[in-house]
């Protein structure tokens, strides 16, 4: 017993779960079952410190297509048509390893995406780093980029969008979400569930090798520390070239009506693909590992079953339909082999050469595993660090110019050239040209719109109204651009949910998403959860990632960020009342704590729906949401997309309370920056703070009032790639 | 008239040229990479994408494909071809474009909007063969191999021919190519490559519609044929 129970604990599973296990098989695992289950039963694929909290998640909606369960989320965009899309993680593979890491993240999105049918046309990147004043930081930075870009550029896939923020508590864990957006004709889609006994399995795409052996167990389901170098085995390699001869072929398989069912391979392999088509079916499946085609020959059934090399599908085909399955594959020259039988038993079997190796209960394996409370605690105070890199005494001005060129406000155009953003020639609103990006879809008449947003450092301060606000930013920046939200995707990145104030985050933030989905009246569609994100310097900010997609009707009437004309009125809308409670002001001086004042989500919404019509109907020349840095910062951001200055004022907001530094810089949900004709803004209701023009940033404040000249603002801007490249990169 | 786009696996920008020359001119279907009979088109595009992965060096596989032996026998005939990318890649590959495309000088992919200055007197291909000479166009560029290099002779050649069919403007060269060249023609002008994107360029709602010019010129000199 003292052998087998070192090697479930090696595997991670506890002795409770090890002893569940024997119940369920009525005796002991062999190694290939143990090496199954302990990966199907990891966090990372069973979620059993959250699922629980996920229930409390609004799922349906007239609009939605597929909701949660499915490889990804859908909704209709009309016509006949879906947009599926979905956020997921591959934090610890890119703190490893970040070009693979990051890489093979977005090559795992889109196989989640093109396995419903959907062809891919948009990739987004949510990024978080340590202070870019670290080597380490620098380098995870520099090679998650050129992961991300090496995979979406060579597949053909346009990444139109993403956010990156540079925070102390990322430094030993960075994070890397990659959503995925994809379209589909509604009828075409397909689902994940594995049915007709008798049925052919079929896997597709790259051999199996030995690459990623344990990621989701050893790598995603617990903390990084010491020795992590040595982990560097278990991440994937990613081939974007097979991946686009496979999705090619998918599409093409698909289009044809060969395949019953499509599931792409991810973490845990085989294991999960298999385990989880059957238990969605209600069926069995046998699968021979000596028919999988292999990189090594002298694999073991159990590598080859838990392997997570990437670029492979899993179908389930008609008899009839094999062959002519088979030779699709051959003519996208990517792999196709019959490795299996859809059965009637229930039960998962492993073969090799038809000698039973593994025998294991779908369900026991697939939805068997315990589910855990969490027991949550309030922590006492602020438990992250405070380090002021910003004197007390600084003047207005220098504030300014120290907010634009903070990292996590800066232009990020260093990361997004990197960037394929125009293929496939949908991109109406490249990046940074808008609040969100925007894509034409010809096929069905419209277009949508996609952001991508979560401010960790705010969610830290307060986890319920932090999440609320992401869930609020972005559903602001759908409006700027005159989108009507659809659905919501989201990723759940989080410390270790077994020690009580990060499962007190956890609780508290799942709580706000709900209500704020609730409020908004936006499904969420599917998501991800990643635990376990910790350095030894204690846990990540609580980082709840939220994309969301939305609707707009005429693809040529859309606003972009930017003052457009000399004379134009610069008005504000929303509920905007700014604090420095959690601001990136508050983070310079040093000084953050615990706590953010309650939107009133309501108010939001109603001014989300004056902004988006009134960009819909053309009124608006410029629109832009009030976020990090706050007012004074979003000012500076529209002048200079715009290439032209303005004149402004706080006058409205000191009669809201704020004092002068809130309004400059507060922050706070709600507050939308528009310009316009004057009087077209006045019947909005816009409050007019100010008129578009001349070559400075000027905002009256009394004592604090600001001057900078525009190019002085942009310098400061664009000072990103001097601080991302200073070793020379 | 009839385009014919050839696709290799692991093309990408394929079917975003098919919109682009059914909009320039005419009808357009994709060809095969394993097909040795282009079917009787009138003018051949080799699109953007990474064709075998770039396996090798870009553009080195797909030099040897079925398709690409029918493409040399068509331009020897004086057929017109455009290549955009991966595709000019390909033709200086097979040796149906002078130079090579090398690293970026930066060493890092780059996608922008840029600046082009079509010319070059024999240049047939060019929107300057309508009478527009060096007439600027904004197009799209994203590559992370596109130093155009050859040695300086060569160079002087080119552009004592009249070979250098695109330069960037002032400024935008961001590859590090040698004298700001973008695309370049062969000798006799009937095959062009570039490495900016036109195919991406042809709706003003995603940035401008100069690279429609590119295929119309393409489609007058494949008309004139």
């Amino acid at each position: 017993m003292t052998v087998e129970t070192a090697k479930h604990r090696e595997l991670g599973l506890t002795d409770s779960e090890f002893e569940l296990i024997v119940e369920k098989l009525g005796r002991e695992p062999n190694d290939v079952e143990l090496a199954m289950f302990s990966l199907l039963w990891s966090e990372h694929c069973a979620y059993k410190h959250s699922r629980k909290l996920l229930r409390r998640l609004p799922t349906e909606g007239e609009r939605v297509v597929m909701g949660p369960g499915e490889n990804a989320g859908a909704v209709d965009v009309g016509n006949g048509y879906a947009v599926a899309f979905k956020v997921e993680s591959h934090n610890h593979p890119s703190a490893v390893e970040p070009f693979q890491g990051a890489a093979t993240g977005v090559g795992g999105i889109l196989r989640d995406v093109f396995a419903l049918g959907a062809r891919p046309i948009a990739i987004l990147d949510s990024l978080r780093f340590g202070e870019l004043d670290s080597v380490r930081s620098r380098h995870l930075l520099d090679g998650a980029v050129r992961g991300i870009g090496h995979y979406g550029n060579s597949i053909g896939v346009a990444t139109v969008g993403g956010e990156i923020y540079f925070e102390e508590p990322y430094e030993h864990n960075c994070l890397v979400n990659a959503m995925c957006v994809g379209l589909a004709k509604t009828d075409d889609m397909v689902r994940a569930a594995a049915a007709g006994v008798g049925n052919a399995v079929v896997l597709m795409g790259a051999s199996t090798g030995r690459d990623g052996i344990g990621g989701a167990s050893v790598l995603a389901s617990a903390e990084l520390g010491e020795g992590d170098e040595a982990k560097r085995p278990t991440v994937q390699i990613g081939d974007p070239f097979e991946e686009s001869k496979v999705l090619e072929c998918c599409l093409e398989l698909l289009g044809k009506g060969l395949l019953v069912s499509l599931q792409d391979l991810g973490a845990a392999g085989l294991t999960s693909s298999a385990g989880e088509m059957a238990s969605a079916g209600g069926v069995g499946i046998d699968l021979d590992v000596a028919r999988v085609p292999l990189r090594e020959a002298d694999m073991e059934p159990f590598e080859i079953m838990v392997s997570e090399s990437q670029e492979r599908m899993l179908a389930v085909v008609e008899p009839a339909k094999v062959r002519e399955v088979l030779a699709l594959c051959e003519k996208w020259q990517t792999g196709g082999a019959e490795i299996g039988v859809v059965t009637d038993t229930g039960r998962v079997r492993v073969l090799r050469d038809g000698e039973v190796v593994g025998d294991m209960p779908v369900e026991a394996l697939v939805d068997g595993c315990p589910l855990y409370d969490l027991e949550p605690a309030e922590p006492e105070g602020w438990i992250y660090g405070n380090r002021a890199t910003l004197s007390p005494d600084a003047t207005a001005e220098e504030e300014l110019l120290a907010l634009l060129a903070a990292p996590s406000i800066a232009s990020k155009r260093w990361a997004f050239e990197q960037y394929d953003s125009v293929v496939g020639s949908r991109t109406v609103r490249r990046p940074e040209a808008a609040d969100a990006a925007v894509l034409q879809l010809p096929e069905a008449g419209n277009a949508v719109a996609v952001s991508i947003d979560g401010n960790g450092r705010r969610v830290a301060c307060d986890p319920y109204e932090g999440t609320t606000e992401a869930v609020l930013e972005c559903a602001q920046n759908l409006a700027c651009v005159g989108a009507e939200p659809l659905g919501l995707t989201n990723c759940l990145n989080f410390g270790n949910p077994e020690k009580p104030a990060t499962a007190w985050q956890l609780d508290r933030a799942v709580s706000g998403l709900a209500d704020a989905c609730n409020a908004l009246g936006v499904p969420v569609v599917g998501g991800n959860v990643s635990l376990y994100n910790e350095g030894p310097d204690g846990p990540i900010y609580p980082t709840p990632v939220v994309g969301m997609v939305g609707e707009l009707p005429d693809p040529a009437r859309t606003a972009g960020s930017g003052f457009v004309a000399e004379g134009e009125a610069i008005g504000l809308i929303g509920p905007f009342a700014p604090t420095l409670a959690g601001s990136e002001l508050a983070k310079q001086r040093g000084v953050l704590d615990v706590g953010l004042p309650s939107p009133d989500v309501a108010a939001v919404a109603a001014a989300c729906a004056v902004v988006r019509d009134a960009v819909r109907a053309g009124r608006l020349a410029s629109a832009h949401d009030i976020s990090d840095g706050g007012l004074a910062v979003a000012l500076a951001e529209c002048a200079i997309a715009g290439g032209i200055g303005c004149e402004a004022n706080i006058e409205h907001l000191r009669e809201r309370g704020c004092q002068p530094e809130e309004a400059l810089f507060g922050e706070g949900s709600g507050g939308f920056l528009v310009s316009g004709e004057r009087a077209g803004l006045e019947q909005l209701g816009a409050v007019l703070i100010g008129t578009v023009g001349g070559e400075a940033i000027e905002i009256g404040a009394g004592d604090r009032s600001i001057a900078v000249p525009l190019a002085d603002a942009e310098r400061a801007w664009r000072s990103l790639p001097a601080q991302a490249e200073r070793d020379g990169a | 008239m009839i385009w014919g786009v050839v696709q290799f696996p692991g093309s990408c920008d394929e079917r975003d040229a098919l919109h682009a020359c059914e909009l320039a001119n005419g009808e357009a279907r994709l060809v095969w990479h394993e097909e040795r009979d282009l079917g009787g088109v009138d003018a051949v595009v080799i699109p953007g994408g990474f064709s075998y992965g770039d396996y090798l060096r870009a553009g080195a596989i797909a030099r040897f494909s079925p398709a690409m032996e029918a493409v040399a026998a068509f331009a020897a005939a004086g057929g017109p071809v455009l290549g955009i990318c991966n595709g000019f890649q390909v033709l200086c590959e097979a040796g149906l474009l002078p130079g090579a495309l090398l690293r970026n000088e930066e060493l890092r992919f780059t996608c922008r909007q840029v600046e082009l200055v079509a010319e070059g007197s024999t240049a047939e291909l060019t929107p300057s063969a309508g009478g527009e000479p060096s007439s600027r166009l904004s197009i799209p560029a994203k590559h992370g191999e596109g130093r155009y290099y050859a040695p300086d002779a060569v160079l002087d050649g080119l552009e004592a021919n009249g070979q250098v069919a695109y330069r960037y403007a002032e400024g935008h060269n961001f590859n590090g190519a040698a004298r700001d060249i973008a695309g370049v023609t062969n000798e006799a002008g009937n095959v062009v490559g570039l490495m900016p994107h036109p195919e991406h360029a042809v709706d003003p709602l995603t940035g401008s519609t100069d690279g429609l010019r590119v295929f119309e010129a393409v489609a007058a000199a494949g008309a004139r044929a």
